[in-house]
């Protein structure tokens, strides 16, 4: 380095002159530090020291009460109740094993709670309380209120828990509350909403529970508390009470809930009962359920892992999740849609030799009957449910037009319904099956389609739906669960106008030859004859029943040799009285065999009590 | 001494200045026994945070690697890259807590305002070195835009403290290389005159932490909250303090941010006065070594940068103590080498590796 210049040795000690003028700086900038906390920490140090350790003020939130959820004759569903908790301050006990010992001769204390009270003191901080027994049962508490005097350090608590005292009736349609998650709280975050959860420790996690989780979850209030060193309250100063969480009515009949789940008798499958003329979901049964009271506080990994693990998925909401083939209850859709887009004139009769062949072709698309069902006109089709005469219909209609009709009637799409997790089925045309599986479309896949298998599927929600706007004579109300929202504060009702999400206008005639086949599906000769017989009303319907695996070319399939799993399920769709339906209803009986006789009498014994009000005398019968 | 150690040794510690390096690890320890009582014992957080420690130690060793002018051959193209990104933000950024200061670049997000703390004086470093042989006022004055561009989008995010920061670190390079105090005194003023229209176009939170320190009573539940809580833990830990763990404030959620911004009250309240002293006390040596190393600093880049690295730390210290003890509005600075947060980590890392990069090329005309 050259250092010769007297120019450079200037700057040098320019520069240096300057490192010097920033170090005296420093020091006179650190000593202003100094000196303030000489006097925060000496001066002032009794007035901060008496600030800390004397009373001073916290805020203590209290949780509002989360709004009832009634059925829409106001039977609770949903409430809340006071659960009393021991908790001691670790801090202020001398020798916490004796106090325990102590404890456990005034509450019952098994080695399971002292575990998770240990468990839960290791977890702790060092001023926290810690829960030693929550769910104390009234005896306890009384046991506990005369001892207190002996227990110091010791106290009893309230906590709010949401209760569902149906047990398992309508968990799907409930849900749950949870415990809020980190999930859960990025979500908030993202939305904003973190603030109106201060002193809110559970959130909607499904069901109505998750939809309506603002009308419901009310305002915590909060305390101003004195407290003393150790953060226990002395006394409230100041109170702003919670506001608690509005009253949502749902749409849901109970006791129509109930006789729709107990009509299942231990089999699984789905029901959904649907008001016509307004979208309400009057039943909305999904068999087996669970019992959403365990997931309350939190589920326990054993209840858990026994739900999800279960063959028969008792957490799966299956009249929107699950997605069957519709098989025969398509046919008074595919008729209408024969007569609305000419394809077929009602009149016109085919032969149906029990199988139908594509022309140039010697595969046999078998009729359920093998014998065949002879002549067979649009009417008798439905009545008889006739697969040939829908084989060779769908082959004339073309996919497109079939696909585009069904579309009307919502297959392929959402329902709306005004729960989470809803599955669309599938329409399938001849661009989904190029998307899907980048192959074309042949003739076999329009004739298996029109007796709604190969790639046709819908859920019962879709088919319960698709059953009212038909009863509706075109004119569709979204399906919902909830009739209205009471508001706490106000006592104002808001609710859930029911308005026509849109009308289909069908030829008079035609719609009237359709409806006239379905009553003709419950009279003598019918498919589901045996479970109307006897009904002071008329009921319009149609039998389904779908295929699980596939027969083989000239085999027989025979429900006997079949294992259960594997054997069709059974499908039922109705509405009644025919003339001025108010009740349409769509029942799946997974692997239950025939529709007429495993379905059905499902639907009789809610329709019965909706119109009727009749309740079921015996236990459900188990289809054989 | 097994001699493979020794080599060992003496291989890692070359490029290092261990005077500073010990009084660098002084304050780390300070900082995580402190962090051990902010974050109630959990000892999940606290080998996190060691974690954190252990790579701002790489960056420092890898960069005391490089020789100073091959650090100056980066300035520009971080100084460049930094305003890229400050750009990506305004236009791309995340909002959190109503301020858009993160960006997300494929699986994480980063804060480029952390690179430009470090880019600026490196930029204004390298532009005077250039042009030392005659600087006239156009080249400090073309040297203020350079501070200029980054300060004011950091402004626009807003984040007050970091713009601050940056503002200082540029400050420091311009400040050694001789600007003449008529100059500064000029720009003081006109700084003083600059208020009403900075206040007019603060947003409201930053106006409420101002008035807020000017009196702290006034919104005892809102903005005042961590003022007051602070002062009492700071003031009612006394002369000695109320010992590792037992601060009451800290450990009854009184205090806020107690771990990241406000972990100086934790120490305070639990080490007194007496550990305050000494705590403030290794922050002034660390700060005086850094001013020696600059002293000694080869060639004009290395002693702007070493000067500027060490009044920056001297300014992040200050800043954050006097934000915790009353006397400087609440803005969002950790206290370096003690707050929890690995980025703010890295950064003191990267910038301690330079100074030792220059103390290791240092001239020897004045060594001592």
């Amino acid at each position: 380095m050259k250092l010769t210049t007297r120019e450079e040795l200037d700057d040098t000690e320019k520069y240096q002159a300057r490192l010097q003028v920033a170090a005296v700086f420093i020091i006179a900038a650190f000593g202003v530090l100094l000196a303030r906390l000489l006097v925060l920490q000496t001066v002032q140090y009794e007035y901060y020291h008496t600030l800390a350790e004397s009373n001073r003020i916290s805020l203590v939130p209290s949780p509002p009460n989360r709004g009832l959820i009634t059925d829409r004759n106001g039977v609770v569903l949903a409430e809340n109740r006071a659960v009393y908790t021991l908790e001691v301050y670790p801090k202020d006990i001398a020798d916490l094993k004796s106090t325990l010992r102590e404890l456990g001769g005034v509450i019952d204390l098994n080695d399971a709670d002292l575990r998770r009270f240990d468990k839960r003191l290791r977890e702790s901080r060092k001023f926290d309380r810690v829960a030693v027994k929550s769910f104390l049962s009234d005896a306890e508490v009384a046991r506990f209120a005369a001892a207190k005097y002996r227990f110091a350090g010791v106290e009893l608590t309230t906590r709010l828990f949401r209760s569902y005292p149906m047990g398992t009736t309508a968990a799907h349609v409930l849900g749950h509350v949870g415990r809020i998650s980190p999930r859960d709280k990025a979500a908030l975050e993202a939305r904003g909403e973190t603030p109106a959860y201060l002193g809110i420790e559970s959130i909607g996690k499904d069901g109505v529970e998750k939809t309506y989780e603002a009308e419901l979850r009310g305002v915590a209030g909060y305390a101003e508390v004195e407290t003393d060193a150790a953060g226990r309250g002395i006394r409230t100063l100041s109170q702003t009470a919670s506001t608690p969480g509005n009253r949502l009515r749902l749409a849901l009949d109970i006791q129509l809930q109930k006789i729709g789940e107990e009509a299942f008798a231990g089999r699984r499958g789905a029901a959904v009962a649907i008001e016509p003329a307004t979208g309400d979901i009057l039943a909305l049964v999904s068999q087996p359920s669970f019992d959403p009271n365990a997931f309350v506080d939190g589920i326990d990994p054993a209840t858990w892992r026994q739900l999800n693990d279960s063959r028969d998925r008792p957490l799966t909401n299956r009249p929107l999740r699950g997605a069957y083939p519709p098989g025969s209850t398509i046919k008074p859709f595919m008729a209408l849609a024969a007569l609305e887009t000419g394809t077929r004139p009602a009149e016109r009769s085919i032969f149906d030799p029990g199988y139908y062949t594509l022309p140039g072709q010697a595969h046999h698309y078998r009729c359920w009957k093998s014998e065949g069902h002879g002549a067979v006109d649009l009417h008798r089709s439905v009545v008889v449910s006739c697969d040939t005469y829908y084989y060779g219909l769908a082959v004339e209609m073309g996919i497109e037009r079939m696909h585009d009709f069904l579309a009307r009637f919502n297959f392929g799409k959402v329902s709306g319904i005004d729960i989470e997790g809803e599955r669309s089925g599938l329409n399938p045309n001849e661009a989904w099956k190029r998307a899907r599986f980048k192959d074309k479309w042949y003739a076999g896949d329009t004739v298996s389609a029109g007796i709604g298998q190969g790639y046709v599927l819908a859920t019962p929600m879709q088919l319960a739906y698709a059953t009212a706007v038909m009863a509706n004579r075109g004119t569709a109300f979204r399906p919902h669960l909830a009739k209205e929202v009471v508001d706490i504060q106000s006592g104002k009702l808001r609710r859930v106008q029911p308005k026509p999400e849109y009308t289909m206008h069908f030829d008079e005639g035609n719609l009237e030859r359709v409806l006239d086949a379905m009553v003709g599906v419950t009279q003598p000769g019918g498919t589901a004859s045996q479970a109307a017989a006897g009904a002071p009303y008329r009921i319009a319907g149609k039998t389904g029943t779908a295929q699980v695996i596939g027969i083989k070319q000239g085999q027989k399939y025979r429900e006997s040799e079949i294992d259960e799993r594997y054997r069709d399920h059974a499908w039922f769709i109705a509405f009644a009285p025919a003339e001025a339906p108010r009740i349409a209803l769509a029942i799946l009986v997974e692997n239950g065999g025939h529709g007429g006789s495993a379905a059905a009498p499902v639907a009789r014994k809610m329709m019965d009590y909706w119109l009727l009000g009749k309740m079921p005398d015996a236990p459900a019968e188990v289809a054989q | 001494m097994n001699p493979w150690l020794l080599r060992l040794w003496r291989f890692l510690a070359r490029p290092l200045d261990l005077h500073l390096l010990a009084l660098l690890g002084l304050l780390s320890l300070i900082g995580l026994v402190t962090l051990y009582s902010a974050i109630d014992e959990s000892m999940t957080r606290w080998s996190g945070q060691l974690l954190n420690y252990g790579a701002a130690l790489l960056c420092m060793w890898l960069v005391a690697q490089i020789s100073p002018a091959r650090i100056a051959s980066l300035a520009v193209p971080l100084y460049v890259l930094g305003l890229l990104l400050l750009v990506g933000v305004a236009l791309n950024g995340d909002v959190v807590n109503g301020a858009r200061r993160w960006l997300h670049i494929g699986v994480t997000r980063i804060q480029p305002s952390e690179l430009v703390k470090l880019a600026t004086p490196m930029m204004i470093a390298w532009y005077l070195h250039r042009h030392q042989e005659l600087l006239k006022p156009v080249h400090f004055l073309t040297a203020t835009l350079l501070l200029i561009a980054p300060l004011a989008l950091v402004l626009r995010q807003p984040d007050l403290g970091t713009a601050m920061l940056i503002g200082a670190g540029g400050f420091y390079v311009l400040f050694l290389a001789g600007l003449r105090y008529r100059v500064i005194t000029l720009l003081m003023l006109l700084a003083v005159a600059a208020l009403p229209v900075l206040w007019s176009s603060m947003h409201d939170y930053q106006r409420r932490r101002v008035l807020t320190l000017l009196d702290p009573s006034q919104d005892p539940l809102g903005a005042g909250y961590h003022t007051i809580q602070a002062m009492i833990a700071v003031g009612s830990g006394g002369f000695t303090g109320k010992g590792w763990t037992n601060g009451t404030q800290s450990h009854l959620d009184f205090l806020p941010e107690r771990h990241t911004d406000f972990i100086f009250a934790v120490f305070a309240e639990e080490f007194g006065m007496l550990g305050a002293g000494v705590m403030i006390g290794v922050i002034i040596a660390i700060v005086l070594r850094g001013l020696r190393i600059a002293s000694h600093a080869n060639g004009l880049f290395a002693r702007l940068m070493a000067g500027s690295l060490a009044l920056s730390f001297f300014t992040y210290a200050f800043v954050n103590i006097g934000m915790v003890i009353g006397i400087l509005p609440v803005v969002g600075v950790p206290l370096p080498l003690v707050s929890y947060g690995g980025t703010s980590l890295v950064t003191m890392g990267l910038g301690f590796g330079i100074l030792m990069s220059i103390h290791r090329h240092r001239s020897n005309l004045h060594a001592a």
